[in-house]
């Protein structure tokens, strides 16, 4: 259709490709997903959409013995930003930010869908190694110079995933993938209207028996489109200008007003 | 229905905020003042980013004082002369105060900082309103005449070099305590996305002792002119300035003012501001309750790209 669909699609492919690359020679089962759409467009009365994700899993070797035993995890990883949360205090009876840790690059949008809660899929290694749901989800800060992530009960860290959650940010469904059959898959992945604009990644992995089958990844975009897309960039990029148009636009209003309005 | 907010990322609905501004514009055109000290809170309550409702408000503030500033200066009761010293010391006063929001928003105590100002401020004025009002219904009601203030007494400042004459305010004081407070009021109006004529009509009256109307009507008009430059400053500093929420709330402001002046007219002076200190002094108390009550979430996360 365009240059940029084309480009997604070939990324696509590339990507795919490297996932094949990764887990073929490990098992006979491939993953083949397929997303609503690549592109989430920003317009003016974006509030939010559903993302459908259907996927397959494809078995050279027909082993239907085997085909009862899989589980899905999607993980959709939104732009990496960095966070900085602050926590209140009491302070000469005023409730004032005191302590503050800085999460240094982690998704800006971060949901986890499984077929199964994470906790059944397998060891709680398999489960930190593969990132399988937000607890699982590594998450660094900065602790001086040194950039590392906590133990999963830290006070910063608990507290981030539930404001982000709050936030409907961070999403996390233990029984949102759900087999058509035995092996065809669909998932809804809910962004709201707060969605950050950029690149969201969605892994998919299929696991069977606590270990890793099968990994494919795919990648949309989520971006600002037509009056939206202009409006920020010129914030951005022309400060003084968009100032100046702000101001003009709050006279014009104020005369107009003034002679719709005028009564002598 | 919603409207989705370029700057702020987020959608919102359309009505509420529409409503807000008119609401707000009503008030603001009922008493005479930029009613961003009740605009800037509801954002917030709504969910707007504090940074972005501080620079947004302004432009709103503009749209909504352009007409009383207009109908002013037709009946030439602005002093532009005193206006224009206010105005120096105003934009150095803004210019401070958005670089010192920046510097705050990092700090992660801006909240802190704008409520405070909010409880003090807005208590102060809203109480000596308050009194003020009351005092004078008593008066009234007892049949003794309104109490004329008039000149004559000398402040402190009025021994300071640089004397100016200002014809329309018929007062005779040095620029720079007039400087200072333009400058005050630019730089509380920068950080509390106010425009100050709640601040500044009184300190004219009070301090400065010009005429109550000179001082309504050139407090607007300064109104008018530092919010227009507080939107430019902050489109330039912090890029935090949403156009679209902006448009909205004008639309919904100019409305407004325009029955709110009406409203006003039929009210007495006196009632006008025991009426506007109660909401004054409620808005401090509103804010107070926030800072001392335990809020629900102790955290707060924030991206460091809103901090610059």
């Amino acid at each position: 259709m365009n240059f940029r669909g084309i480009g997604g699609i070939v990324w696509s492919a590339l990507v795919l490709g490297a996932g094949f690359l990764m887990v073929a020679p490990a098992a006979a089962e491939r993953l083949v997903t397929s997303v609503s759409t690549h592109r989430v467009l920003i317009t003016s009365n974006f509030t939010g959409t559903d993302l459908v994700l259907f996927g397959s899993i494809e078995d050279d070797e027909a082993r239907s013995s085997k085909s009862s035993g899989y589980d899905i995890v999607v993980t959709v990883r939104g732009p990496s930003r960095t966070f900085i949360a602050r926590r209140k205090d009491r302070v000469l009876g005023l409730w004032v930010n005191m302590d503050s840790r800085r999460f240094i690059e982690v998704p800006s949008y971060l949901a986890v869908l499984s077929s199964r809660p994470a906790a059944d899929l397998g060891s709680p290694e398999l489960l930190r190694r593969l990132r399988i749901g937000l607890v699982n989800h590594t998450l660094p800060q900065q602790i001086g110079p040194d950039f590392a992530d906590v133990v999963a009960q830290d006070p910063f860290r608990t507290a981030f995933l539930r404001v982000k959650e709050d936030e409907g940010l961070f999403h996390e469904e233990p029984q949102g993938v759900t087999f058509l059959t035995p092996t065809l898959f669909r998932t809804t992945v809910p962004m709201p209207g707060s969605a950050p604009t950029g690149t969201y990644e969605i892994e998919t992995l299929l696991i069977s028996t606590g270990k890793l089958i099968a990994r494919e990844t795919t990648a949309i975009e989520v971006v600002k489109t037509g009056f939206e897309a202009v409006v920020a960039r010129e914030a951005r990029e022309h400060g003084f200008a968009y100032g100046l148009a702000t101001a003009l636009l709050a006279l014009a209003t104020g005369f107009l007003a003034t002679f719709m309005f005028r009564r002598d | 229905m919603s409207i989705y907010l370029p700057i702020a990322e987020l959608p919102v609905n359309l009505f509420l905020i529409l409503g807000l501004g008119i609401a707000v514009g009503f008030i603001s055109g009922m008493f005479g003042v930029g009613g961003g000290f009740l605009m800037t809170p509801f954002l917030i309550l709504v969910g707007i980013p504090p940074a972005i409702a501080v620079a947004s408000v302004p432009s709103h503030m503009a749209a909504a004082s352009l007409s009383g500033a207009i109908s002013y200066w037709r009946k030439r009761l602005v002093d532009i002369g005193l206006g224009l010293v206010l105005l120096s010391g105003g934009i150095l006063g803004t210019a401070f105060g958005v670089w010192f929001v920046a510097v705050l928003l990092r700090a992660g105590q801006f909240d802190l900082v704008v409520g405070l100002s909010y409880v003090i401020l807005l208590g102060i004025v809203g109480g000596i309103m308050l009194a003020e009002s009351i005092r004078a219904m008593v008066r009234a009601h007892h049949g003794a005449p309104p109490i004329v203030r008039r000149p004559g007494t000398h402040a402190w400042f009025h021994g300071l070099p640089v004397k100016l004459r200002f014809r329309q305010s018929r007062i005779y004081v040095s620029a720079i305590p007039v400087t200072l407070i333009g400058f005050g009021i630019g730089f509380f109006g920068a950080i509390m996305g106010v425009g100050g004529g709640f601040l500044l009509s009184p300190a004219l009256i009070y301090l400065m002792r010009v005429p109550t109307t000179v001082s309504v009507a050139t407090s607007l008009f300064l109104t008018l002119c530092t919010m227009l430059i507080a939107t430019v400053l902050h489109a330039v500093e912090n890029h935090t300035v949403d156009i679209m929420l902006a448009l909205v709330l004008m639309v919904g402001g100019v409305i407004g003012a325009q029955f709110g002046a009406r409203a006003g007219q039929a009210i007495r002076a006196e009632q006008l501001r025991l009426l506007l200190g109660l909401l004054v002094v409620g808005v401090a108390i509103r804010v107070a309750v926030d800072l001392v009550a335990r809020p629900a979430e102790l955290f707060t996360v924030v991206a460091t790209e809103l901090l610059k």
